[in-house]
């Protein structure tokens, strides 16, 4: 069975003054129907560039300049505005990480699932308010038909994010792009938005890109996961491999860096030295400079996704032509 | 509501009083009334008859109160020019300047909102940028040469409109309306277009740079993300986050466009306050000069509770606030 989306070598540009930068270079992933994929990396790394790319509402002057986007198998990366419009919301839901920010302030919360449920569904005023209440209630907001008329200033930050996953899932999307869901709450009320978007998609079917960089929320969620570095993916496979036994030593550094709650440790894990600026992203494999298995093959190569166990990991180490071919035990070592 | 209401009337009274004892201090300090009234030849016994038949004998407190008693009814006294009631003087010359307001923010807002909205959506459009080049004309033209100008090509090169007075009215009652005759309406024309200008392109500034602000929130993302049409995404949730600071500004220009018609009925000749009072300050009328200004304040501090009023309406997060506030 073909994947619910399919992305191919996707590439996203941003002219500037100084030249272009490339914010996404050779981007490509799959998610299956009722997938959920998670997407991890460091604060611009991509993540939420890639989720802008596939609905559709990547910031100008940013632009997709290469690669493809299937939904289906049908393209929407290269879709007018209006084509891409109806596909948004209705086949591919979106949710945000803030949700004080992403409720309009001026309009009741039912107003809002109504008008997004009659321009997707069809369906008349009364039938959509009906379904309104229903979608409060199926998000675990109490007293629904009441506060179907409230405005958004009068819910907490844990219900307004439940109004906002009951919006990205009201037209009943194939797919969803969760950026960050959880980021802005209280660590109390994560778990409950988490459980909740994951009992709904699994209900629904609803595939799920789930971009986050908090490890917990993917190894709790996810079925497989992307680590993505400087605008490329640098590892994606099962999340249990990716988490367990990372292969790009990007991951490695990564997974090493969440604090172990069950020993003390004198000094936190960190990968040494940043995350290049996009204006010089290193030729070869953009980790080279910080990596400490780099060598010649690294500075000059770009390495693709290469079979690596259980995941594939942009590696050359574990491409069996490479001079430096080290088996994972190695890195782990 | 009807608390809010009465509150605010409440706050307003310090500034009506202020603006009152400033009104009254003219009496006071520009030129002697008394002077004024005698003439040239007088004896010190009509002085004197004359300074207890005003109560100016009387303390500075007795004296004021009763300026603000008599206000407070619309008496005013007889202006010192004109020799009728200053009430009356105004209530005939309110209309023309009320409806010469009127048409000049109906115009600033009608247009001006438009096309703020538009240059907002559309920033690098050419008409976008003529509407901006535009808007810098009306900013920064003085008033009276944006008159002049408009007469000298409207009535003096293509004699299409007039270019003085408000053509043929109609009475209703006390109203003189200009909007019942065609020439009525003829005349209102340039110096409508004269007093609302400014505010027009000010508006059309003040609509764009709210909109792009606007159009950058993730509540106008996620309305896009969830699939909502452009037209609702750009009217419905836009539009309607930019109105807070734009009824504020339209509604304080309101005034201004009221207050400041002067200029305008000047260039005009148009019979309303403005030129009264113009008039009213060369020959030193000092009571219409007075009641003008308690009128002006009157109107500012109207405006600016309909304002309020405006913002519950638009806004459901101040009404929560205040009912939280009357619920502590």
């Amino acid at each position: 069975m073909a994947a619910l989306l399919e992305v191919r070598n996707l590439r996203v540009e941003f002219p500037t003054r100084r030249g272009v930068l490339t914010a996404l270079d050779g981007v490509s992933f799959d998610i299956a129907a009722g997938e959920v994929l998670g997407v991890v990396g460091e604060s611009g790394a991509g993540k939420s560039m890639t989720g802008a790319a596939i609905i559709g509402l990547l910031e100008p002057p940013g632009r997709i300049a290469g690669g493809e986007i299937r939904l289906d198998g049908q393209r929407i990366d290269n879709l007018p505005y209006e084509r891409m419009r109806r596909i948004r919301g209705k086949e591919i839901g979106a949710i945000f990480q803030d949700p004080l920010t992403t409720l309009n302030p001026l309009y009741t919360v039912g107003r809002q699932l109504v008008e997004t449920m009659q321009v997707h569904l069809g369906i008349g005023a009364a039938e959509a308010r009906r379904r309104a209440i229903g979608w409060l209630e199926h998000v675990g907001i109490p007293a629904a038909a009441q506060r179907v008329d409230s405005y958004p200033h009068e819910f907490s930050g844990g219900m307004r994010q439940r109004v906002v996953i009951a919006l990205a899932l009201c037209a009943e999307p194939r797919l969803v792009v969760a950026d960050e869901p959880t980021t802005a709450l209280d660590v109390s009320i994560q778990a409950q938005i988490i459980a909740l978007l994951k009992r709904l998609t699994r209900e629904k079917g609803t595939a799920v890109m789930l971009i986050t960089h908090d490890m917990g929320v993917i190894a709790e969620t996810a079925d497989r996961v992307a680590v993505m570095y400087a605008g490329r993916i640098a590892e994606i496979g099962p999340v249990r491999e990716v988490v367990k036994h990372p292969r790009h030593p990007y991951s490695v550094g990564l997974m090493a860096s969440i604090p172990p709650l069950d020993r003390r440790v004198e000094r936190l894990a960190q990968i040494e030295g940043a995350m290049p600026r996009l204006s010089a992203i290193p030729p070869g494999c953009a980790f080279n400079p910080r990596c400490p298995h780099a060598f010649d093959r690294c500075r000059a190569e770009r390495p693709e996704l290469l079979e690596a166990g259980a995941t594939r990991a942009a590696c050359w180490l574990y491409d069996p032509a490479s001079e430096k071919h080290v088996p994972e035990s190695a890195i782990h070592g | 509501m009807f608390a809010f209401i009465l509150s605010r009337i409440l706050q307003a009274l310090p500034v009506m009083l202020t603006v009152a004892l400033i009104s009254f201090a003219m009496f006071a300090y520009v030129g002697d009334p008394v002077a004024i009234m005698l003439g040239q030849d007088f004896t010190e016994a009509q002085r004197d008859a004359l300074v207890r038949e005003l109560g100016l004998d009387q303390p500075f407190f007795v004296q004021f109160a009763k300026f603000v008693v008599n206000a407070a009814q619309g008496e005013f006294g007889l202006s010192y020019r004109l020799s009728r009631p200053v009430a009356e003087l105004i209530a005939e010359r309110a209309p023309a300047t009320l409806e010469l307001a009127f048409c000049a923010a109906a115009l600033a807002l009608l247009v001006g909102v438009p096309m703020g909205v538009y240059t907002g959506l559309y920033r690098n459009s050419w008409l976008s940028r003529f509407f901006l080049t535009f808007s810098l004309i009306g900013v920064s033209l003085p008033t009276f040469l944006i008159g002049i100008l408009l007469i000298l090509i409207f009535s003096v090169w293509l004699g299409w409109l007039p270019s003085f007075g408000r053509g043929d009215v109609v009475q209703l009652g006390w109203w003189s309306t200009g909007f019942l005759t065609w020439s009525g309406i003829r005349a209102l024309i340039l110096p409508s277009i004269t007093l609302g200008l400014f505010q027009l392109t000010l508006i059309m500034r003040l609509v764009r740079a709210e909109m792009l602000e606007v159009l950058r929130t993730d509540y106008i993302k996620f309305a896009r993300a969830r699939g909502l049409p452009n037209r609702a995404v750009h009217f419905g949730h836009a539009l309607k986050n930019t109105l807070v600071p734009v009824i504020t500004i339209a509604g304080l220009q309101l005034g201004a466009i009221i207050a400041f018609a002067i200029v305008t009925e000047t260039v005009f000749q148009w019979p309303g306050m403005g030129l009264l009072f113009i008039q009213s300050v060369n020959a030193a009328d000092i009571p219409v000069m007075a009641a003008y200004l308690l009128l002006i304040a009157l109107v500012f501090v109207v405006i600016n509770l309909v304002v309020d009023l405006l913002y519950y309406a638009v806004d459901p997060r101040l009404r929560v606030e205040r009912g939280a506030v009357r619920g502590a």
